[in-house]
């Protein structure tokens, strides 16, 4: 069966021949008629068609975005503010770089809807710090939708006004995370707040109630006033509406992004057949299927157990091929969709030197706060940097798992998963390859030098 | 003084034990109550929470309630209400006590959470321990023992981080011991009110360090040291000096102002060295000024006063010359002084029929645990009737009567007169009797010079800003040739003429509670560590000095609220 046809929502105009990032090109295709819309109907309406759209966040989480919004104080008297998280920061996820770059019109228009349906007056895009073109672009957009009175005091003459200001990030990973973002904001260090009491919907920013959401989650929300919740919520799957766009990188013969009804294809027809599957004489290894901090999956596993589909438990049993590439499918076989950076590892790969540099990234990106994250974070680097330099021993992974295991749920921020999920995962799926690693090492010859 | 709000109170169970606190107590304080150790680094009870050492870690549950009819849902097997635990770990610090709360502390995954967050704090620890002042006293020592697992499993490179930082004048910081719990950045932000603490860098690399161009030298600094858990935060003067357990803890007051800050004096052998705050709620809390620890370097000063003579024949000195101009003597009181030797003073006042004086010591003061009176005991001059209305700066009215020949003796309790405002011309008039316990202008011209005790030596009371008698006790004994003030009083006394008086703590304290109507009924061994509050209303009207501070709000301002 051939792999389906992309079903280009979010990236309808990427890469499109003619297509600018200016308003007056975003205008001639049928640009902020979707504001227009939201405009002439009642914010609660739109908020009700978000929750019937059944949209889940796309930054990693995958929290459902009306359920999100519903959680808000509104009864605080505070203002509310909506805060834009492109800080797209997880390694192997290069889809919102994109949209703000092609498309940044969509995004803005995601977010005077969402702020119209939110009662915000403020809203604030915190863009990756290595992003300055994308901030440029996104500058210069927003100066032209003030002029075209889509942003800005009296937006197409409602009398409702809303302003867009754009931060840049402090280079740092951690300020994705959404309360180490806010704290960033605010101009401080980007430590994530305890929580409680410092549920962003209560007391977010400035101690307001606040509403942070992905780049391309606003931009669904802006095709669902479009098409409706109704209509939107029939796209993909049950529980898994939508479209998802997937990020693919590593040994395949077509890397890129690609977009897809949420659940209707697998992770083997993705590579296999969309990207081409493995390098000339190469097999594929293992994948990574949601970002780099998503459990690793080993080819040749196999998932068995029971599902819900509609009313009924259905038996399933996949191979790593077999699995639809959707939030619940892939949590229900020990991973996730996270934020949709599809890492691909072919059987070249030393799955050890590939753990010690996930590794050598949480640790430098750790942000200090909290001690289990903070110390064995570093701790996990240094013991798999000295297996990969020739000094590995037998119980190293036994030791590095133990240490993840001692970081996972005890932290204050999600980080804490972030960087223990790959060593437990390697650990689960590759454990015999750390145990032969020492004499692998002594045998191994030499790396051969790439040829430029 | 305003009562607290009532609180409601809700009844939490923890580790099987059903305690009630005030609602929003958190898991810590509330299982202190139970006596029940949350072993913790960053929470301190007087700083803002920020859940970042993750030792606290305990098991949270919630009675099971039917999410339709709101009904408990009951365990069958042991018919009561279920409990439903939350599966991760929670942090105690951050968890308020709520109706039906429980907690678990000794499970298998809580002693898991434990250990491994100690053997996290103490990978990059340099475990300097036999030369680490902290040692003794420190957090990391006592829980890792308590909650540690007792080996390493570490075998990689510890990080390198600056070993001694002068953070400011009296702070000195070793960045490797640091375990980075943020007490002293919120401390300095939250209460010293001088932001200029930070982290640099990040992760496992994150340094503690002082804003660039900016120096931690408040007057505060030093609480630093105190609430540092382990060895980072040293203070430069105690450093190296000596280990705290051969130390002796008595407890003392603060007595650069009228705050009277509670405070530890910690010696051995008859020598101080350190002086660190007691906590006190009503006072203050768990911090004093830096300035107050520094005030037992007094004791062994270069200036300190030793008499060659016996105390008789200094006495008998000071008879003859009170003898020579009776009812042309003057006493001047010391608003430094004790309780006990304020009354004593009175007394010695009335045997001689003089009058009393006392001399005041204002500054600004800084609104934390400062205040503007800088003599510790004003309100204890007016509770024993030494003095009625609040002392003038200068002894403008004493030297007016020595140049008029009404004053020939002046007894000082104390103060060097010279320095309350006497001129040299007027101190060469009158016969000085002097008693003291450094070298000033009055005791080089003084007649018969009696040197006296410091706070340190002796044990007495003081009343505060807040007419809050407390006690202080003696931590060293007094060098060879200085004398127990009471004793020194009470023969003064004698020599004037006046019925006895007793020489010692107690004895005088029978006469306070007989004859002060404030102190009716006390006894100094009824005066509990945390001070009792006097009735203040006979001196209501008077304009003290003291501004807003710590847990003290002046009359004055309460009235204008």
């Amino acid at each position: 069966m051939p792999a389906p046809a992309q079903r280009r929502i979010i990236f309808q105009h990427i890469d499109e021949p003619g297509y600018t990032n200016d308003l007056a090109c975003y205008l001639r295709h049928g640009g902020y008629s979707s504001l227009r819309k939201a405009v002439a109907r009642k914010p609660e309406e739109l908020i009700d068609e978000v929750k019937k759209s059944g949209l889940r966040g796309r930054g990693g989480a995958g929290f459902p975005c009306g359920v999100k919004w519903g959680l808000v104080d509104r009864k605080s008297g505070k203002p509310i503010y909506l805060v834009v998280n492109a800080d797209e920061s997880e390694p192997g996820t290069f889809k919102d770089r994109y949209i703000i770059h092609q498309d940044p019109h969509q995004l803005i228009e995601g977010i005077m809807i969402t702020c119209f349906a939110n009662n915000v007056k403020q809203a604030y895009i915190y863009i990756r710090g290595e992003f300055p073109e994308g901030a440029r672009i996104l500058e210069k957009a927003i100066a032209e939708a003030r002029a075209g009175g889509f942003v800005g005091p009296n937006i197409l003459g409602t009398g409702y006004g809303c302003e867009i200001y754009v931060h840049r990030g402090a280079g740092a990973y951690i300020c994705g995370e959404e309360t180490g973002l806010i704290e960033s904001l605010e101009g401080k260090r980007p430590y994530p707040r305890i929580k409680p009491p410092y549920f962003p919907a209560v007391l977010g920013l400035y101690q307001c109630p606040t509403i942070v959401n992905n780049v391309e989650t606003l931009c669904h929300v802006k095709t669902i006033v479009d098409i409706g919740g109704e209509a939107y919520s029939k796209i993909g799957t049950p529980n898994n509406t939508g479209t998802r766009i997937l990020c693919v990188s590593g040994h395949v013969q077509r890397p890129g992004y690609y977009e897809y009804e949420v659940g209707k294809i697998t992770l083997g027809e993705l590579l296999n057949e969309v990207c081409g599957g493995p390098l000339p004489g190469r097999r594929f290894k293992a994948v990574i299927p949601g970002g780099s901090s998503a459990k690793i999956l080993r080819f040749g596993e196999r998932f068995k157990g029971k599902r819900k589909i509609g009313n009924d438990l259905v038996d399933y049993d996949w191979g790593v091929e077999d699995v639809p590439m959707d939030f619940d499918c892939l949590a229900m076989i020990g991973t996730m969709g996270g934020s949709g950076g599809v890492i691909v590892m072919d059987d070249s790969v030393d799955i050890v030197a590939a753990l010690a540099n996930i590794n050598e990234f949480y640790a430098h990106e750790s942000c200090g706060q909290c001690t289990p994250c903070r110390e064995g974070s570093l701790w996990m680097k240094k013991i798999s940097a000295r297996m990969v330099h020739g000094e590995a021993r037998t119980e190293d992974g036994a030791l590095l798992k133990s240490v993840a295991d001692q970081i996972a749920g005890r932290t204050i921020c999600a980080f804490g998963e972030a960087c223990s999920w790959p060593t437990q995962s390697f650990l689960a799926k590759f454990g015999d390859e750390f145990k032969a690693y020492p004499e692998s090492r002594k045998s191994a010859a030499a790396p051969a030098v790439p040829l430029a | 003084m305003t009562s607290p709000a009532k609180t409601e109170l809700v009844t939490v169970n923890i580790d099987g034990k059903e305690i009630a606190v005030p609602k929003g107590t958190n898991v810590i304080e509330a299982a202190r109550l139970v006596g029940v150790d949350v072993p913790h680094y960053c929470y301190h009870p007087k700083l803002s929470v920020v859940g970042n050492c993750r030792m606290c870690l305990v098991e949270m549950g919630m009675p099971a309630v039917d999410p339709a009819t709101k009904a408990p849902v009951i365990d069958p097997a042991t018919g009561r209400q279920k409990i439903n635990w939350i599966p991760r770990p929670q942090i105690g610090c951050a968890t308020n006590a709520s109706p039906g709360l429980h907690i678990r502390t000794q499970t298998p995954q809580i002693k898991d959470c434990r250990e491994g967050v100690m053997e996290f704090l103490l990978i990059n620890h340099p475990l300097d321990c036999p030369i680490c002042d902290q040692a003794g006293e420190c957090k990391l020592q006592e829980q890792s023992t308590g909650y540690g697992r007792g080996y390493s499993r570490f075998v990689e490179q510890k990080n390198v981080k600056p070993k001694r930082t002068q953070l400011g004048p009296r702070v000195t910081l070793d960045d490797e011991r640091c375990i980075l719990c943020s007490r002293c950045i919120r401390f300095s932000k939250e209460i010293a009110k001088d932001d200029v603490l930070g982290f640099i860098d990040r992760g496992s690399y994150s340094t503690l360090t002082c804003y660039p161009g900016r120096k931690l030298e408040n007057n505060y600094s030093l609480n630093t040291v105190d609430i540092c858990p382990v060895g980072a935060l040293t203070s430069t003067d105690f450093r190296f000096k000596m280990r705290v357990w051969f130390l002796k803890q008595t407890n003392s007051l603060d007595t650069e102002s009228s705050v009277g800050a509670n405070t530890v004096v910690w010696s051995r052998e008859g020598v101080i060295y350190r002086i660190t705050p007691r906590r006190n709620d009503e006072v203050n809390d768990t911090w004093m000024a830096d300035s107050g620890r520094l005030l037992y370097k007094a004791v062994r000063a270069e200036s300190r006063l030793v008499a060659k003579d016996s105390l008789a024949a200094l006495l008998a000195r000071a008879e003859t010359i009170l003898r020579l101009s009776p009812g042309l003597a003057a006493v001047v009181g010391s608003g430094q002084s004790s309780v006990e030797e304020q009354f004593m003073t009175r007394q010695l006042a009335r045997a001689l029929k003089a009058p009393a004086y006392l001399v005041s010591r204002t500054d600004s003061g800084d609104g934390i645990l400062v205040s503007a009176d800088r003599n510790p005991n004003v309100r204890g001059a007016l509770v024993t009737g030494l003095i009625d209305a609040l002392p003038q700066s200068y002894l403008d009215e004493l030297g007016t009567a020595i140049d008029r020949g009404e004053v020939r003796t002046v007894v000082s309790v104390g103060e060097d007169l010279m320095a309350a405002g006497l001129s040299a011309a007027q101190l060469a008039k009158v016969s000085v009797i002097y008693l003291g316990t450094q070298v000033c202008a009055s005791s080089v011209a003084g007649a018969v010079v009696i040197p006296t005790l410091t706070v340190f030596e002796k044990s007495g009371t003081m009343v505060n800003q807040q007419f809050r008698l407390q006690r202080f006790a003696k931590a060293v004994a007094g060098p060879v040739g200085a004398f127990d003030d009471l004793d020194v009083l009470a023969r003064l006394i004698t020599a004037a003429g006046g019925s006895a008086e007793p020489s010692d703590l107690a004895g005088v304290w029978g006469r306070l509670a007989a004859d002060v109507p404030a102190l009716r009924g006390l006894s100094y061994a009824a005066v509990p560590e945390t001070g009792v509050v006097l009735d203040s209303s006979p001196w209501a009207a008077l304009p003290f000095v003291e501004g807003e501070s710590l847990h003290h709000r002046p009359a004055r301002a309460v009235a204008n609220a």
